[in-house]
């Protein structure tokens, strides 16, 4: 390590947990830090007259009082190149693969581990040549990451554009020069960025195009768009990160970036063990190869906590300047505010709702905003959609951190403990849960799966609306009291929850619906509908409708993996026996 | 070793101790304090500046005075691990009290234990058969995962605890559980309880107890967790062995949890609790797992009393956040004199799934699982509407889940506190239950199993087999 200024060097005067005040010390605002003798990595969080104040990533037991701080004059940033892609980092971007190389199966302290592998050869080719102007954010070649990920290589944005005078084709390390500029700027396969800065764009485009998840509650019901926003809040055990899993296995990004902030170590290894051997229904490749992982489980650091979303955003934008459609699972947004709320306890600030800092709901829209569907420097369309999850204490939604966050999402599915406890997944609540982006994503949808879909999708909404209209009345006096017409639309409605919304996510073929299926689906109940409403007037009695031989057959179809004609059958015999030949 | 002594004590407040003094002292490292009668205390530090240094006294504060002695010991707090803890009794902070000798350590460890690499972990896949249908059932524990129960003052959650320590073992190996149970700020009534039990059937020889009762400091209830999870990772790690933690109960530690903050005069979070109590639970609760490599397992189960029978209160809430499910007791079961209390509703195992099916359990049981809690939910939401309309007014097939939800609260979940049911008893006995219901009711299970195991085909596959032994 180079030589430091005077001044870039100071002592330790206090430690409380995590926070250390340094004294003697030339800072600014974010700057990373190496506190005491193991040089635990650190970041300055305020500056109080000749005093620093600094949230330290690691555990600080055993440092003293007079141990020295070191200032490294950089802010936190991440390493973006080649070598991202299946990697599992911790909040601060170190892999986790290297710590247990170096400290074994605990998380040892003072290790410094870059996010990019040094030694790694990666094949470049260049797309641009000698004489080339290029600006910031251009695209200048490529590397193959993995089977499915062909990562671009970008001027990076905080450098001035140029002429190139190098330029070089073959195999090369992240830190060797592949191309020269005429100011003399060495571009590498990597950069490095800032966390706690948004990345350029030229303008944010609007969200038109759904991003599809293979769930039916959510791509039918409350779909969200790529590049939009959405909330999952629940109490816990309601499905968060079954919901969270799904949408990091199923949906049609081209990349997933999947934060574990604060939660189990579990669950990030099922993730591990999982995705390499699951198969992305479009590419036919393990999931794995287009998913980074940032892992910082509920025991590990609380200020890495409050870091790892800020690295998994940027890791995410970075792709989205490749003209990606990336999206973000963070799980979950609460303990990432809890974790602000504990360093801001530590700097003694004056606390907003329930101990929160006062810039909570600032923070949080900060981060929403940087997701978006955007025009890149490189010219492309890329996007980021981000998906929170949000674990409210008791499961009451109005707490400070859920409702700041729906102040800010467009999306929000409401999951509920009483379908959970009666195993209804995904147990996200019909009635609660909206999506703002149904308009803008109709026209999508007619015309890239039907122009009956939006029709069949109020059509189903509305008959739920009913029912839950209806069911007070039968919580009343019994659903014998309700006319018959009311007594089978109670009836399409119970096909339409147990048969459509129920989706089971550890079914192998049910565990992703294809729009095209969920249409097929919706229709054939809508047809059965109509069906039962002629079965009615042609003199059936509504128990005999209930009771028709085949709805058996319909409920299993959607568990094969060629679920039309099973389908049809079930239809077919249905119909017959509702209505004759 | 250099001895930093200090009469600077300038402040006492409740269990902190302020010491004002020149060298440099490391956070989190372990005080002495000796009183002028000569007795000492222990502490450790919770905030050290170059002014002043705070000092947590896990023994209590009572006849601290500024004149007592403050010794920094350059240290910081450890529990001395060895094998021979097995059988022994010792005090909520480490120290032996069951009359027996000191433990020679083999190794002093931190009992602050270190975060397990996530990248390191190894799924937990391996059923647990507790031999209690509520659990194994419908809410499978698997070797690794931390599943607490919450309960309410007045149920017998120290019976099932016993129960299952007693009866859990992974089928086709003959290895026990050794059980680590630490009790933080339980009577002497409850406590002696698990030592008569450890007795008599024999367990303690594989088990090493903790105990802070409920007259000893409350502040000593912060390490004691700690010191059986540092014992754990010790005896799972490098002797090999199957470790099952019971830890009670957790809302004692969180009170104490709660004393200290007050007394530091922290921020508060909810109900008075401090904001960063998650975090704390979670350095508890995820020292529970496999480890790729190790043949030694943690598994926990940490009981709880919600306050006022209220899951919503901050200790069960952040529990349930942490924990891989929770098992509930009900006081309606109860008094229903249904042992174990354990509705299954609210109750959760979120690991079984990967524990549960071909190769662990039965083929049939994730299907009969849906089915089961579809069954009960359904009779449960029925006896609602009883209330209000009567049974006479419902209808033939919602007669029949009424039923099945009593059947299944008298039967399934009822058992004796030493019955060991296998698992294949427990899921003949739901099929028993689903048997009530008409088949077409059956919805959630696959058609090969029900021909496999409903009791209509099973019994008119005895009798063929019958009628094919007699022909012959």
């Amino acid at each position: 390590m180079e030589v430091k200024e005077a001044g870039y060097v100071g002592e330790i005067y206090r430690i409380s947990g995590p926070l250390v005040v340094a004294e003697g010390l030339k800072a600014r605002m974010y700057d990373l830090c190496k506190v005491g003798e193991e040089g635990l990595m650190g970041e300055v969080v305020g500056l109080v007259g000749q005093k620093v104040l600094i949230q330290v990533y690691e555990d600080t037991e055993g440092v003293k009082p007079g141990d020295k701080v070191e200032n490294t004059g950089m802010p936190l940033s991440v390493e973006l190149g080649p070598g991202l892609i299946r990697n599992i980092y911790d909040g601060v971007q170190r892999p986790l693969p290297v710590l247990k190389e170096v400290s074994g199966d605990f998380i040892g302290r003072g290790i410094e581990a870059p996010g990019l592998d040094r030694k790694a050869k990666w094949e470049f080719k260049p797309l641009v040549k000698k004489g080339d102007k290029v600006k910031p954010g251009e695209i200048i070649g490529t590397v193959q990451e993995t089977d499915v990920v062909e990562q671009k290589i970008l001027v990076p944005p905080n450098v001035k554009e140029g002429v190139i005078t190098e330029i070089y084709e073959g195999s090369f390390t992240v830190e060797d020069t592949i191309a020269v500029l005429d100011n003399g700027t060495e571009l590498k396969l990597y950069h490095k960025w800032p966390v706690r800065i948004p990345r350029p764009y030229v303008e944010k485009l609007p969200p038109v195009v759904p991003l599809i998840t293979g769930q039916r509650i959510l791509d039918t019901f409350f779909p969200v768009a790529k590049g939009g926003t959405a909330a999952i809040p629940g109490p816990f055990g309601s499905g968060k990160t079954v919901t969270q899993h799904q949408l990091a296995k199923w949906s049609d990004a081209q990349i997933v970036v999947y934060i574990g902030c604060g939660e189990r170590g579990n669950e990030m290894t099922e993730v591990l063990e999982e995705f390499p051997e699951l198969e992305d229904p479009r590419t036919g490749k393990p999931l794995m190869e287009r998913t980074v992982l940032v892992a910082n489980t509920s025991n590990m650091p609380v200020a890495a906590r409050e870091a790892s979303v800020y690295t998994g955003i940027t890791i995410a934008e970075y792709f989205r300047d490749m003209g990606y459609d990336v999206a973000i699972q963070a799980d979950s947004t609460s303990r990432w505010a809890e974790a602000m709320r504990e360093i801001s306890g530590r700097l003694e600030e004056m606390p907003g709702e329930e101990g929160y800092p006062a810039y909570l709901a600032s923070r949080l829209a900060e981060f929403y905003e940087r997701a978006g569907r955007v025009k890149t420097l490189a010219g492309n369309i890329g996007s980021v959609t981000v998906v929170g999850a949000v674990s409210p204490p008791g499961g009451d939604f109005s707490e400070p951190v859920t409702q700041n966050t729906l102040r800010i999402v467009k999306v929000f599915w409401a999951l509920d403990a009483k379908l959970a406890a009666r195993r209804h997944f995904p147990a996200i609540n019909w009635l609660q849960s909206y999506s703002l982006y149904v308009d803008t994503l109709k026209d999508w949808f007619a015309e890239n799966v039907s122009e009956e879909w939006n029709e069949l999708r109020r059509w189903a909404m509305e008959v739920l609306q009913e029912e839950a209209n209806l069911q007070e009345i039968v919580q009343l006096v019994g659903s014998d009291a309700l006319p018959d017409s009311q007594r089978v639309l109670l009836e399409v409605a119970r096909i339409i929850r147990e048969v459509y919304l129920i989706q089971y996510a550890y079914h192998p073929v049910d565990t992703y619906c294809s729009v095209e299926k969920q249409y097929d689906m919706l229709k054939a109940i809508k047809q059965i509908n109509d069906w039962f409403y002629q079965a009615l007037e042609a003199g059936k009695t509504v128990d005999e409708i209930a009771g028709v031989e085949g709805m058996e057959e319909f409920a299993r179809a959607k568990f094969e993996e060629n679920y039309k004609p099973a389908l049809e059958a079930a239809l077919e015999k249905i119909r017959k026996n509702l209505l004759g030949e | 070793m250099k001895m930093k002594e200090y009469k600077t004590i300038t402040q006492v407040a409740g269990p902190l101790v302020f010491v004002e003094k020149t060298e440099p002292v490391a956070y989190g490292e372990l005080v002495t304090i000796t009183l002028p009668d000569g007795s000492t205390r222990r502490g450790q530090v919770l905030d050290t500046s170059k002014d002043v240094v705070v000092v947590q006294v896990f023994e209590g504060t009572r006849g601290v005075d500024t004149s007592s002695t403050v010794r920094f010991t350059g240290d910081i707090v450890k529990l001395n691990c060895a094998q021979d803890m097995l059988g022994r009794i010792l005090s909520g902070s480490g120290e032996p009290i069951d009359g027996g000798p000191k433990i020679v350590p083999e190794e002093r460890r931190s009992i602050v234990g270190a975060a397990i690499n996530p990248y390191a972990r190894q799924y937990p896949r391996e059923f647990i058969q507790t031999g209690i249908s509520a659990i194994d059932g419908m809410n499978t524990l698997v070797r690794g995962q931390k599943l607490p129960i919450f309960s309410g003052s007045g149920l017998p959650h120290n019976d099932i605890a016993l129960q299952i320590a007693r009866q859990a073992k992974v089928r086709g190996e003959g290895e026990e559980f050794a059980v680590i149970f630490a009790a933080m700020g339980i009577t002497y009534e409850e406590a002696y309880q698990f030592m008569k039990e450890f007795e008599q059937t024999g367990a303690l020889e594989r088990a090493v107890v903790f105990l802070n009762l409920a007259n000893d400091p409350a502040i000593e209830r912060l390490l004691t967790p700690r010191m059986a999870l540092t014992a754990a990772e010790f005896l799972a790690y490098e002797y090999d062995l199957h470790i099952l933690v019971i830890l009670t109960d957790m809302t004692n530690y969180c009170e104490a949890l709660r004393e200290i903050s007050a007394a530091r005069e922290e921020v508060p979070g909810r109900r008075g609790y401090p904001g960063y109590m998650y975090t704390d639970l979670a350095t508890i609760y995820e020292r529970a797992g496999r480890i790729r490599g190790r043949k030694g397992t943690i598994t926990q189960m940490p009981i709880l009393t919600m306050p006022g029978d209220d899951i919503t209160h901050p200790i069960p809430d952040l529990t349930g956040y942490i924990t891989e499910g929770q098992i509930v007791l009900s006081r309606e079961l109860h008094a229903k004199g249904i042992y174990p209390p354990i509705n299954v509703l609210p109750s959760l195992s979120r690991l079984m799934k990967e524990g549960i099916g071909e190769g662990y359990t039965r083929d049939d049981h994730p299907q009969w699982n849906d089915q089961m809690y579809a069954a009960y939910a359904e009779g449960v939401d029925l006896r609602g509407l009883v209330a209000i309309v009567g049974e006479e007014a419902l209808s033939e097939r919602d007669r029949l889940y009424l039923k099945f939800a009593d059947e299944f609260e008298r039967r399934f979940v009822q058992q004796g506190r030493y019955e060991d049911r296998d698992i294949e008893y427990t899921l003949d006995l739901g099929w028993e239950l689903l048997s009530m219901l008409p088949e077409r009711e059956l919805s959630k299970i696959e058609r090969k199993y029900i021909e496999k195991y409903h009791p209509k085909y099973r019994k008119k596959e005895a009798k063929t087999e019958e009628a094919a032994e007699e022909a012959s």
